[in-house]
């Protein structure tokens, strides 16, 4: 069965990377619903969000598929129960519109979102949230005629209390050690 | 300038030379002593330090770059060593790609250095440009653009380290004219370890107990030995295994000579075109051990219906090949000779005779209705395989045997005799027509003490006949032997079995091939009956230099046994009669 997963993955910061993990995904035409890129809390190593909607058998491939990448650090996949997520939008609609009626203000309340700029020609909203709920404040705002509107890939964060990463580093500098043990022991 | 010799070129004392005298010393302190290759523009300052040290690395010119990499194949393949190619920019890398494709599928260490534009012309449409990165992303298992001198020597000592480490793969570096021509102060590490990735996994001793305790209860065990055991160089550890076990085991196409073909648990080759017995008896062993293998479909048939009575116990050093194909009950990561090594330490010694007897029943059928006929024929027509295991016996199956694509791989892969490990070469996850001849050039620079005989088609033939003009340049022992059936033999088969015997453009004419070898001054004979076959071949094989033998085929013969594409491998046909 298809459902939204989640799929990070941390790696080096390097030229050419984005484009090795996004073939993955195209080789096997597999969509990508949202895609997000930036550096991780480590300075050098970045941080992949991917969202995908797609059987578990089909992600857990891509994500072993992304992990065998010489420059990736390790990837992983939630769904989207195991994570907290958001995205951001924003909305330009003309400050006329503003001005006629208090109808935006009260949108602008009910749905927690904030002014960001405002001329006199248009003002600039913002709104972070699911993707539901940003969809929502676009159709109440789109009734006074948005005049552009514009939404963010997503960033998750785990529920576990922390980073995984570095987690993982701890765990792959034991790793190699063992690893170093092995090919002794194996000359020998 | 100062001679260089072994003596000085290894010195590590920090120098100032240019990226291109950089790129040649990184591959002799790599341990590289030939390469494969053509020139162009934008890798003239590579081949111009070259000529400095061609005493040292031996530069092979092949006729196209199709041919250079095939022959790094080759080489790689039965040396065991990292197979180098270069290239220039534009077409000269853009001609690398089937061979990389075929080393990525088939877990062949490779090197593949390709000439660039100048650093300030990337992306400017300039004179054979093209975006070698971004083309040979998907079929590379790492690839990178230098584009200044400085990073020349740690790139080649991470590409030696990826290349050969883990999951053998291809490499591609692409270096940019200006990073050849600029000068750095040069020093040479290799590589060791990379924090990002992870070449292999320790074992995990609790799964090695429990795959241990299937084994051990297992009353119909059954293994199949893929190329990871010989990548691994785990050949011993896997005899000591099935001996001690009396475990009947079988090949992949590409695990062929792990063991010897006359070992007495070796029940022969797994797959479409494999033995009777290793495909039916997959679907009645109790425990099936895979050891260095991916569960290609061409091995497994149709997947809902292989092995589903047994407990699978996969051995596999790609954990992105775990649960791909086929799902495991025991995964155990890690390479195939340490973990066999591990494994064989909790294996009680046992023997399963009645369950070996049973596949030696099931050889006893193909003997009848498939290998006598084959080795054997009561029909005037030669026979593929009646040829290749006269190449087996006249060489005390020593020979190493290089493939090309088609009914004369298949015959080859059934029919060949090996003692030797690394005595088998074949293109088997691409399936690349046109690699057999130069990766038998390949293999011989790789293997030079060893004799060389390549079985190739009349179709695949034509696809890289032109590296003829550089085994007859460079005097490469091969024996070429053209099996010649007048037909792209394969899918012809296919068309007659499968498409009403609608041979739509499968019928191939073909050149006298003895004369086109005279022309490039290697010398060569046709056979047309079986009476002329032995006298001829040995003549090839005693002959120092190059040879190539032509030799008439029964134009519409067929392989047998076969797995029919879709069907299950308990329907193994041995026969076009049971298709009706």
């Amino acid at each position: 069965m298809k459902q939204e997963y989640i799929i990070t993955a941390y790696s080096e910061n390097h030229i050419g990377l984005l484009n090795r993990i996004t073939i993955i995904f195209t080789r096997r035409k597999v969509n990508i619903e949202s895609l997000t890129v930036s550096e991780s809390a480590l300075q050098g190593i970045s941080k992949f969000t991917i969202v995908v909607n797609e059987e578990k058998e089909k992600v857990v491939n891509i994500v072993k598929q992304i992990d065998k990448q010489i420059e990736v650090l390790k990837a992983f996949y939630y769904t989207n129960e195991e994570m907290i997520f958001q995205e951001i939008a924003l909305y330009k609609v003309p400050t006329t519109a503003l001005m006629e009626s208090d109808q935006i203000e009260k949108l602008i309340r009910k749905h927690n979102a904030r002014i960001l700029e405002i001329t006199h020609e248009y003002t600039v909203i913002e709104k972070t949230g699911h993707k539901e709920e940003t969809q929502e404040l676009f159709e109440g705002l789109n009734t006074f005629g948005v005049l552009q509107f514009i939404r963010s890939g997503r960033v998750a964060i785990t529920r576990s209390p922390i980073e995984r990463l570095s987690e993982f580093l701890n765990e792959r500098d034991a790793l190699f050690e063992k690893l170093e043990a092995k090919k002794k022991a194996i000359n020998n | 300038m100062t001679s260089i010799t072994n003596d000085n070129i290894l010195d590590q004392e920090a120098i100032e030379i240019t990226g291109s005298e950089a790129v040649i010393r990184s591959l002799i302190a790599e341990g590289v002593d030939t390469i494969f290759g053509y020139p162009g523009g934008a890798i003239m300052p590579v081949y111009d330090a070259l000529y400095d040290f061609r005493h040292i690395l031996k530069h092979v010119l092949t006729r196209h770059e199709q041919g250079a990499v095939h022959a790094a194949q080759g080489y790689a393949r039965v040396s065991g060593k990292v197979g180098v190619c270069v290239a220039t920019s534009g077409p000269g890398a853009t001609n690398l790609i089937t061979g990389i494709a075929d080393a990525l599928i088939d877990s062949t260490p490779l090197i593949c250095i390709t000439g660039q534009v100048v650093s300030g012309l990337l992306g400017t449409d300039a004179f054979q440009e093209s975006d070698v990165i971004g083309i040979t992303m998907p079929v590379t298992k790492w690839n990178y653009q230098i584009t200044c001198a400085e990073e020349i020597p740690e790139a080649i000592a991470r590409a030696f380290y990826i290349a050969l480490s883990g999951r053998p793969g291809p490499v591609v570096l692409d270096i940019t004219k200006d990073a050849q021509f600029s000068k750095l102060k040069y020093s040479y590490a290799k590589c060791s370890k990379i924090r990002s990735y992870v070449p292999e996994y320790p074992a995990d001793k609790l799964l090695i107990k429990k795959a241990a305790e299937l084994i051990n209860n297992a009353k119909k065990p059954f293994l199949l030995y893929g190329q990871g055991v010989i990548l691994s160089g785990g050949e011993k550890e896997l005899i000591h295994f099935i001996e001690k076990t009396g475990i009947p085991a079988a090949g992949t196409l590409l695990g062929l000579s792990a063991i010897p073909t006359d070992h007495p648990l070796n029940m022969g080759m797994l797959g479409m075109h494999g033995n009777y017995g290793p495909n039916i008896k997959t679907n009645e062993c109790d425990v099936l051990i895979a050891v260095g293998m991916r569960f290609d479909d061409r091995v497994t048939g149709s997947i809902s219906t292989y092995a589903k009575q047994a407990k699978i116990i996969h051995v596999e050093i790609d954990p992105a090949e775990v649960d791909k194909n086929v799902k495991t009950d025991v995964a155990l990561i890690g390479d195939a000779r340490h973990t066999l090594r591990l494994l064989s330490r909790l294996m009680e010694d046992k023997q399963h005779p009645e369950w070996v007897a049973e596949f030696q029943e099931a050889g006893d059928i193909e003997n009848k209705k498939v290998i006598n006929g084959d080795l054997f024929p009561e029909k005037p027509g030669l026979t593929m395989a009646e040829v290749v295991r006269m190449v087996s016996d006249l060489t005390d199956n020593k020979a190493i045997v290089i493939t090309d694509v088609g009914q004369n791989q298949m015959a080859a892969a059934r029919y060949s005799k090996f003692i030797d490990s690394r005595s088998w070469v074949t293109s088997g996850g691409l399936g690349t027509m046109g690699f057999g001849l130069p990766a038998a050039m390949g293999a011989k620079f790789g293997s030079p003490d060893r004799e060389v005989v390549v079985f190739t088609g009349d179709g695949g033939m034509q696809m890289t006949i032109q590296e003829l003009g550089t085994i007859a340049q460079e005097k490469v022992a091969v024996k070429i032997v053209i099996l010649n059936n007048h037909f792209l033999g394969m899918v012809r088969q296919w068309q007659e079995l499968f498409f009403e015997k609608r041979y739509s453009f499968t019928e191939i004419l073909s050149p006298d091939f003895v004369k086109v070898a005279d022309a490039y001054g290697i010398p060569g004979s046709s056979v047309y009956s079986r009476h002329e076959l032995k006298s001829a071949m040995q003549k090839m094989l005693d002959n120092d230099g190059p040879y190539l033998l032509e030799v008439m085929i029964e134009k519409e013969d067929n392989i047998f046994p076969m797995v029919p594409a879709g069907k299950s491998v308990s329907q193994i046909i041995l026969s076009a009669d049971e298709l009706k």
